[in-house]
């Protein structure tokens, strides 16, 4: 499951129907699916183009995937580009890790731009798998396969089997924020297991999030150092690391500009990337990480 | 007085207990319904063993002694949760691929015998009351009342604070240090009891003579 910000600024809410109205478009976002599963509300809403995976709507705080029904490799969302900043550490992965599908898209592309690398993606919620399928064009192929399974056992279990992926992608979220037990130093260091020697990882979480400072001191107690990858336009932060030291950023900047291009077709504007990869400590050192014993998740708060 | 007491501690900490259980399997099973439904499938059940046995234990000479060692053995039986945690969950999670089954057996063998053991004290509890009162259905609803009240409690002060506040673990200690001291309690009332019992008999016995 994915999602981008939480959307709390109403007025930024309204404004794309605002603009439809006095465009002289129908308003109204079509529901064309609703359905309750184990894990939440899912609803499949189209206007004109665009079509959107909700999850929750009911209870206010929706996350979204959307694609473009006309354009169907542009990736919509800042969040979802985003992800592919990892190229700029690991361009050629072999085997890739996803945890959490949401509507499919970063799975699909990174089919479409790696046809030979081999993708997993795990879920836990099958509805989403199903929904997936019916409406955002995921299907399953030899080289892109889905377990549907929480992503913690999962990944204890490839460790445990001495396997490991090159490109790992963290953005399993549920209900409020991630899950608790995927948040702690002791997952990490599961990961950190199943990752090959040259391998990159990249974790969606929010720059907004009461977990910011809690999150980055585990990052960084597992990893030493990450880098913090942060747009002004959107609300998500990207934790992206490796095993070896990061490498310094003229590579990043060269690397940029060999793989650029082949990312133009999904609206990923990789150039910009490099400066934005920051490694600055901008969250409170003294905070305490989460541990499995320790990882009161939502209940903590800013203080 | 004491027994209301110790009721609502029992309460206490069974829930405490399992509020934590799901945390406790998660690094192992994830975070699933199902997670859920194993540790509170094993708890119904080991509290529907408890209340059998306790209820055929409290009709052959019920004394305080056997019911504060059910405290304080539930104290000394839920200490594997700590201990042995790790060593518990990962030949079952090797063993079985299932997450929902994986669940189900370690919660049976983490959980199951410190909550057996709690079972036994309601039931129990209600034939120590009742010895002294006539009013066996009043007894037990009272003490149905203070019990389920302490749960009330150790599920609200758990999932709301401790999290917050402390380690798991030492969540469980402070549990086990609760039944244990709440077992002492019961065994101190008990020898206090008898030795005064035994001060006021010795007047008469020596009237007598």
């Amino acid at each position: 499951m994915k999602r981008n910000r939480p959307s709390r600024n109403i007025a930024l809410k309204w404004l794309p129907a605002l603009l439809v109205v006095l465009l002289g478009f129908p308003v109204a976002a079509e529901t064309i699916h609703e359905e309750r599963s184990k894990y939440r509300d899912i609803t499949v809403t189209q206007v004109r183009d665009r079509r959107c995976l909700l999850f929750n709507v009911h209870r206010g705080d929706r996350n979204q995937t959307c694609i473009s029904m006309d354009d169907r490799y542009r990736l919509v969302f800042d969040y979802t580009r985003m992800t592919f900043a990892g190229l700029l550490l690991k361009p050629d992965p072999k085997r890739i890790l996803i945890i959490g599908l949401g509507g499919g898209t970063l799975p699909l592309t990174f089919a479409d731009l790696l046809p030979d690398a081999t993708i997993d993606v795990v879920e836990i919620d099958e509805a989403v798998v199903n929904v997936a399928e019916e409406f955002f064009f995921f299907s399953e192929t030899d080289n892109l396969k889905v377990t549907v399974e929480d992503g913690r056992p999962f990944i204890k279990r490839v460790g445990i089997r001495g396997e490991s992926y090159d490109y790992i992608v963290l953005d399993a979220f549920s209900g409020d924020y991630i899950p608790e037990h995927m948040l702690t130093r002791e997952f990490l260091e599961e990961v950190k297991r199943i990752m090959s020697p040259d391998a990159v990882l990249v974790a969606n979480t929010f720059s907004t999030s009461r977990l910011y400072d809690h999150e980055s001191v585990t990052y960084q107690r597992v990893f030493n150092e990450f880098f913090n990858f942060k747009l002004p336009t959107s609300g998500n932060r990207m934790i992206i690391t490796q095993l070896d030291p990061l490498p310094p950023r003229g590579r990043l900047v060269t690397e940029a500009q060999k793989i650029a291009e082949g990312l133009e077709k999904y609206g990923v504007p990789l150039l910009e990337y490099p400066r934005r990869l920051s490694t600055r400590v901008d969250w409170d050192m003294s905070r305490r990480i989460l541990t499995d014993q320790y990882s009161p998740g939502n209940l903590l708060r800013d203080n | 007085m004491v027994i209301t007491g110790v009721a609502f501690v029992s309460g206490f900490c069974i829930m405490t207990i399992e509020m934590l259980g799901a945390r406790i399997l998660s690094p192992y099973f994830g975070g699933s319904l199902s997670v859920w439904g194993s540790i509170i499938t094993i708890f119904m059940l080991a509290l529907a063993m408890g209340y059998l046995i306790g209820g055929r234990l409290s009709t052959r000479n019920p004394n305080a002694i056997t019911f504060a060692f059910f405290f304080i053995g539930a104290g000394l039986f839920s200490s594997p949760v700590i201990l042995f945690a790790d060593g518990i969950m990962e030949p079952i999670f090797l063993a079985i691929e299932d997450p929902r089954y994986g669940s189900l057996f370690a919660a049976i063998f983490l959980f199951f015998i410190p909550t057996a053991i709690l079972g036994m004290i309601s039931p129990y509890s209600i034939r120590l009351m009742v010895d002294s009162h006539e009013h066996s259905g009043h007894m037990a609803g009272l003490l149905f009342f203070i019990s389920t009240l302490g749960s009330a409690a150790g599920t609200l002060s758990t999932s709301f604070y401790f999290v917050l506040w402390f380690e798991v673990n030492q969540i469980l200690w402070g549990a086990i240090g609760a039944l244990i001291t709440a077992g002492c309690a019961i065994l101190i009332t008990h020898y206090l009891k008898s030795t005064q019992e035994v001060k006021q008999s010795r007047p008469y016995e020596k009237k007598q003579a």
